[in-house]
């Protein structure tokens, strides 16, 4: 794609996202799905740091986003009725753990990479399940609910489904920005090699341990910020934000709308967000729909919407 | 409190076989396949149902015998029209597919038999305890382990004797000299598929006696599988064997001192594990990377 062409395609991008609020109820939406497309997009682009950019397959992020939800919700709930230090204190609680845990699993690779991921994802979903006097176990955690924000010359009330909308488009610009940034940066270019040669990156002298460790500690800041955003949005968490399935809806949005693009994941999200819903509401066995659709994406959709749509562009 | 740790200490061994058992069929396909099998719990759920279906008509041990048989063979059937297409391709895709079928047959068993959890019936001669003093010892637990034992026996004798186990072992650790050597190896990753599967199945009639049926049965236990891989050491049948029953007496002895943590304590051992072991305490030297 050209310069010219990448530019207007996200400059449309931005703009939808801008007018969401607008035009979301005429194809059948509401703000609040809106919103948690966001909040998932920002999930899965985030995973997609390590897994489409770094080529390390993490199947367990979804420990990452539940901690930043339960950092959120304890700080408000026992804390600071502050929704900033909330943000913070969630997304340094997912940081820290990342940081610790990727340190012991860097050196391994694929599949076992995966599965280690896998089986660490769990040992938070049990901790939040068991400690029930603090995380309210299975029922989750209720009681405390997203505070005004406090600017200084003016407050901003994200009560408010819209304005809470645009706080979470604001962050979601940021992270997204940071992250475009950083793959443009010696840095990300470093992590490409390592994706597409491994060997040969490690015998130019690159870091491979360290640069991993790094983009998977990235990449699951954000992705518990987005944890964070999404315990906002519901005034409420619980074990589920934490559990393996969702890690397993983290990675199908990132395929499903395309590893290898910036964006894919975006459009991913968006697509399985509304899919949910839908038949969420419609039947009580989504999940056999939902497992379907997995199946059916990965044996005739691996490429994902613009893995699919680049190939078509470039023949 | 002698009685008490010795009570969970079994509890843990017993709990600890299903691991193993769960394991070794995970690992026999994840070593030949490069397959993590996210169904394998959907797989131990779905013999379990079997057997409860087919016990009106064969009984328990006609269940325990054909029920087992019965999921590998749809094993084998989802290998051959599924997952057989992924083989070679970035492990991602069969990860997510059989996560995919790990909830369509969640939901499958909940459409079939019901949502609510129903028992499973056991000969009556099982569920006596052996002693009056060691109350926990039924006769279901100890035939437990020792089915478990000689299941497990049959997988080493298969392995290391018969012509199928031997093309698997080395099927391991070199596919592409084996198939040149002029072995089937779409053959041979099926029946291997369906081998684990066998295990699955076989853990699922257990498991059944043991806790009763209910659609997230596998769901429960699938993860402690991948740990017991994981601490047991990577590529080594004898070591998720090790893995699989060290967890489960650990998280026994945990419940005798911190109850809450008796899941909890399975992940701190495998995060000692990693620091200390990287490849697992069996492992061999190379697999990880």
């Amino acid at each position: 794609m050209s310069d010219a062409r990448k530019w207007g395609a996200s400059a449309l991008i931005w703009l939808l996202l801008l007018a969401m609020p607008w035009w979301l109820p005429l194809v059948g939406g509401y703000q609040e799905l809106g919103t948690r497309v966001l909040v998932m997009a920002l999930a899965a682009m985030s995973l997609n740091f390590l897994l489409g950019f770094t080529g390390v397959l993490s199947f367990g992020h979804a420990a990452y986003f539940g901690l930043g939800a339960y950092g959120v919700g304890m700080v408000l709930k026992f804390l600071v009725p502050s929704t900033l230090v909330g943000i913070l204190a969630g997304v340094a609680v997912g940081t820290v753990a990342a940081a610790i845990i990727g340190a012991m699993i860097v050196r391994l690779r694929g599949v076992y990479f995966a599965m280690v991921t896998i089986a660490f994802g769990q040992v938070f979903y049990f901790i939040a399940f068991r400690w029930n006097s603090v995380t309210g176990g299975d029922d989750g955690m209720t009681g405390w609910k997203r505070q005004p924000i406090d600017l200084g010359f003016a407050q901003l009330d994200i009560g408010n489904d819209r304005i809470f909308f645009y706080l979470v488009l604001a962050l979601f610009a940021a992270a997204v920005g940071i992250m475009a940034l950083l793959l443009r940066s010696p840095f990300g270019r470093t992590l490409l090699a390592i994706r597409e040669n491994e060997r040969r990156a490690r015998y130019l002298g690159i870091p491979v341990e360290r640069h991993i460790w790094l983009s998977f500690v990235i990449s699951c800041a954000f992705v518990s910020l987005a944890g964070t955003l999404y315990a906002l949005l519901n005034n409420f968490t619980d074990p589920r934000a934490l559990r393996w399935d969702l890690s397993g809806n983290f990675v199908i949005m990132a395929v499903l709308g395309g590893m290898r693009s910036f964006w894919g994941p975006l459009i991913g999200a968006a697509i399985f967000v509304a899919l949910q819903d839908y038949v969420s509401s419609q039947t009580s066995n989504w999940m056999s729909i939902i497992g379907l659709f997995f199946v059916l994406v990965v044996l005739f959709f691996p490429r994902g919407v613009l893995g699919v749509f680049r190939r078509k562009a470039g023949s | 409190m002698t009685q008490l740790i010795l009570f969970n200490v079994f509890n843990g061994l017993v709990v600890g076989a299903f691991y193993a058992l769960m394991a070794l069929g995970l690992s026999l396909i994840l070593n030949l396949s490069g397959v993590i099998n996210f169904a394998h719990g959907g797989f131990l759920a779905i013999g379990a149902y079997l057997a409860f279906t087919l016990m009106p008509y064969i009984g328990f041990w006609g269940g325990l015998l054909v029920a087992p048989v019965l999921t590998a063979v749809i094993g084998l059937a989802v290998e051959r029209v599924l997952i057989r297409r992924l083989y070679g391709r970035d492990p991602l895709y069969s990860l997510l597919l059989t996560f995919g079928l790990a909830y369509i047959f969640e939901d499958g068993t909940r459409i079939i038999w019901g949502a609510q959890s129903l028992p499973y019936q056991i000969p009556g001669w099982l569920t006596r305890p052996l002693s009056s003093q060691l109350f926990f010892l039924t006769g279901y637990r100890v035939f437990m382990v020792v089915l478990v034992a000689v299941a497990v026996v049959g997988l080493f004798v298969i392995l290391s004797r018969t012509r199928l186990g031997m093309r698997i072992r080395a099927g391991t650790l070199d596919l592409e000299t084996v198939s040149v050597l002029g072995v089937n190896v779409r053959l041979l990753r099926n029946l291997n598929f369906g081998l684990g599967i066998y295990l699955a199945g076989l853990a699922g009639v257990l498991a059944a006696g043991l806790l009763g049926l209910q659609p997230t049965i596998g769901a429960s236990l699938i993860m402690p599988s991948f740990v017991a891989i994981i601490v047991g050491g990577l590529g080594s049948l004898p070591g998720t064997l090790l893995g699989g029953l060290l967890i489960g007496v650990a998280s026994g002895l945990a419940t005798v001192f911190m109850p809450s943590a008796s899941e909890a304590v399975i992940y701190v051992m495998m995060a000692l594990v990693l620091l200390v072991r990287p490849r697992g305490l069996l492992g061999e030297e190379g697999r990880v990377q």
